[in-house]
């Protein structure tokens, strides 16, 4: 197709017309961010996105490589350079068309997606010119952003429908990303979610300043438009099951029922009031909005707000904390800050709010007051050793050093285990000692007619890498089917 | 949305309601739960389903009236929607002939017992059911308790109906008079407590089906974690019944106290 073809005529005059060597001179571009003071009291988003100038003059230092190393870099194989020439010429919204090819949820990538990791780290300006990579990030939020409000989505072309009924367990990233590939397909997908809000985790868990749900949403109005039926409060292993589909003709099920068990340490003290976990704090101010009065549901507010971890999750935490009027919010790792799994935007963003990070602390005990409610921690401080399993050097105690910190709520943000409702639900499917679905390849388990991928297989991952899931599932589901047929 | 197709005032605060709902109707068994939120801006409450009909596709509920969000299920009226009801939640109890089986239940606590004293009674057990409530208005179901059960024992706490005394007096009695071989408890958590206490000083397994604070109901917050034989169990997964004598109800107790101060401040969206 002409739109992300490099051998278009338009795409060669585009190559010609600006030198490589003027197109690498050109600095990488800021991101507009709202002013940390400012923002961190307030729910509104902290990336304010490119101005259209800074779009075109940032997709100009794309070099249009014959082999395009960037897209190697893609769990969901967005065409990269197909979409950033379409910004340099400014054709916007063709380039969101390019990106709507193979992601379903562009928006959303181009705001959680861990460029630095993924796409961006494979640029060639990062991995020949030693300059930092094109923002393919922030270009990519660029583009579903210009269209979204250009008033002229357009929806991605479905196939004539060939009549066949496949169900999709989850309604998150995964689950997402696998709808929109087999509608296009031509297939008639419905999608079966258990919480009373479409979206899963990019609703109950990613915060609104830094991703929007109303964002989330006009991307799932988009596979709605696309053919796609959602069901919600509906729990698949529990108001229906799997045979329950079956029955009811659905030929093949993807399972993306997420990570459901948030994991706690297991120290004296950790039941206390006001001790929680980073998926009941999250839920509760995103998905329930209790931070505002007009919702019935309660949230514990506190001056001082620890919480325990190091991952994004943990950062997302703490950094609603302070927008709920916390005083002193603490990050309490047990490693150092070069082991943490946050992105490096998210801790840059956090630290700039007054975040302040307590690394190479560890909790060991809380204490609370007589009424139940946490009062303290005790901090054991930690140096590093040798490096363990996961390559990062583990943290060693430190003997009698141990501190104690006053605190009002504590978030535990230290993981979480798969939602064992779907593995527990089905007989004969193969389920790891983690309690995830197993799959081979091609995402399918020892069922063949069921398919599995994001977080319910990986135990804990990121959003692209459960789209990516999701597209591979749904190609390799396809071609069962066909089989079949 | 869940419509609701039959409304009863067992008493002033307490509502018995019939919802539409067939899938959760035709899944459940005796001892799950379900999810409920009323209004776009509505808490998810966890509530055990008391009966359900499957042929009429309903289940039915039955609430006291608390705080903000279980007042404003009770306002609902027939015609009304549920705006979200999700479940069934929770693993179903564990049915079998164990012999003589003792169900105390208290409050509200008695209806999400009946459902579990049918089994039972079906399964085989001599049933002795105990309803405990604090005056005789408040006595609720008995009719269909008494359908079920081989006894049933009725204890207010002002004598003013069945015997004076507390739900523990009946289950003693009971213990005394004859071998027990299991007791099911649901109620209010410092009655099942006191249960717990009673049973264990005789040796009677006992089960109690524990109501805690939830959000998702489905394992994802733990906000109903609970400590069982020392270890950190979900109710909402791992329950909601357990063994009563391993359950730590002082830490149960005061967990179910967290939100207490933030319902208080709530109570003027009710007119309260």
């Amino acid at each position: 197709m002409a739109l992300e073809d490099r051998n278009e005529a338009w795409r060669e005059e585009l190559r010609k017309a600006t030198k490589n060597k003027d197109r690498v001179d050109i600095p990488r571009v800021r991101m507009n961010e709202l002013d940390p003071a400012y923002r961190a009291r307030c729910k509104e988003e902290v990336n304010q996105g490119l101005s259209k100038e800074q779009a075109l003059l940032e997709a100009k230092r794309c070099l249009d490589c014959p082999s395009p190393t960037c897209m190697e870099g893609c769990p969901v194989g967005i065409n990269i350079p197909g979409f950033v020439k379409n910004i340099e010429r400014g054709e916007f919204l063709e380039a969101a068309k390019v990106l709507k090819m193979t992601s379903a949820l562009p928006a959303v990538c181009g705001r959680v997606c861990p460029q630095e990791k993924q796409c961006e780290s494979k640029c060639f300006y990062k991995q020949k010119l030693g300059k930092e990579p094109v923002a393919i990030g922030y270009l990519e939020r660029f583009a579903a952003d210009y269209e979204r409000e250009s008033g002229q989505m357009s929806v991605p072309q479905v196939a004539p429908s060939n009549g066949t009924k496949v169900a999709v367990v989850g309604s998150g990233p995964a689950g997402l990303s696998f709808a929109g590939d087999m509608a296009k397909m031509g297939y008639s997908v419905t999608v079966f979610e258990a919480l009373h809000e479409i979206g899963g985790v990019l609703k109950y868990g990613i915060p609104e300043f830094r991703l929007p749900n109303s964002i989330v949403d006009v991307e799932i109005k988009n596979l709605e438009q696309m053919g796609v039926t959602f069901v919600k409060d509906c729990i698949v292993g529990k108001t229906i099951s799997v045979d329950d589909l079956k029955a009811d003709g659905f030929k093949g099920v993807f399972v993306a029922s997420g990570a459901g068990l948030p994991r706690f340490m297991d120290i004296p003290g950790e039941n206390l009031i006001g001790i929680m976990s980073s998926n009941e704090y999250l839920t509760r101010v995103n998905l329930m909005d209790a931070a505002s009065p007009e919702s019935d549901t309660p949230i514990l507010r506190g001056k001082r707000v620890a919480v325990i971890g190091g991952g994004n999750t943990a950062m997302d935490s703490v950094r609603t904390a302070l927008r709920l009027g916390a005083e002193r919010a603490m990050i309490v790792y047990r490693r150092s800050e070069e082991e943490m799994p946050a992105r490096l935007e998210e801790v840059k963003h956090a630290k700039e709010e007054g975040v302040e990070f307590m690394t190479l602390h560890n909790p060991i005990e809380y204490k609370g007051t007589e009424k139940g409610r946490v009062k303290t921690m005790l901090l054991q401080k930690m140096e590093l050793g040798e490096p363990d399993a996961s390559g990062r050097r583990s943290p060693v105690a430190i003997e009698g050093a141990v501190e104690e910190v006053d605190v009002d709520i504590v978030v535990v943000s230290v993981g979480v285990s798969p939602n064992p409702i779907v593995p527990q639900s089905v007989e004969g499917l193969n389920v790891s000692r983690k309690g995830t679905i197993e799959v081979g390849e091609n995402m399918q388990s020892s069922i063949p007619a069921i398919f599995a991928g994001g977080d319910i297989v990986r135990g804990g991952a990121t959003v692209i890498l459960a789209m990516g899931d999701g597209r591979r599932a749904a190609a390799a589901m396809d071609e069962y089917l066909r089989q079949l047929m | 949305m869940s419509k609701i197709v039959g409304k009863e005032y067992f008493s002033e605060n307490v509502v018995k309601l019939e919802v539409e709902a067939p899938l959760i109707a035709k899944a459940r068994r005796a001892g799950h739960f379900v999810i409920v939120r009323v209004g776009e801006k509505g808490e998810r409450i966890p509530l055990t389903i008391a009966s359900s009909d499957e042929s009429k596709g309903t289940i039915t509920l039955v609430v006291q009236k608390i705080g903000v969000s279980s007042s404003k299920l009770c306002a609902l009226n027939v015609g009304d929607e549920i705006t979200d009801l999700v479940g069934p939640l929770g693993k179903a109890t564990h049915i079998e002939n164990f012999g003589t089986v003792v169900c105390a239940g208290g409050g509200v606590g008695v209806a999400p017992m009946l459902p579990i004293v049918e089994a039972l009674k079906k399964a085989g057990n001599r049933v002795v059911t105990v309803l405990a409530a604090r005056t005789k208005d408040l006595v609720i179901l008995e009719e269909q308790m008494r359908k079920h059960s081989d006894e049933v024992i009725i204890m207010t706490d002002d004598g003013s109906y069945g015997k004076k005394g507390l739900v523990t007096n009946g289950v003693e009695e009971i213990i005394n008079r004859e071998k027990v071989d299991l007791c099911v408890t649901i109620g209010p958590a410092v009655m099942m407590k006191f249960v717990s206490l009673l049973t264990k000083k005789y040796e009677v397994p006992t089960v109690a089906s524990l109501n805690t604070i939830m959000v998702d109901g489905t394992g994802m917050c733990g906000a109903c974690r609970i400590t069982v034989g020392g270890k950190t169990k979900f109710v909402c997964v791992d329950g909601p019944e357990f063994d009563a004598h391993e359950v730590d109800f002082d830490e149960m107790l005061m967990r179910l106290s967290a939100y207490k101060e933030e319902e208080q401040n709530d109570l003027h969206k009710i007119g309260r």
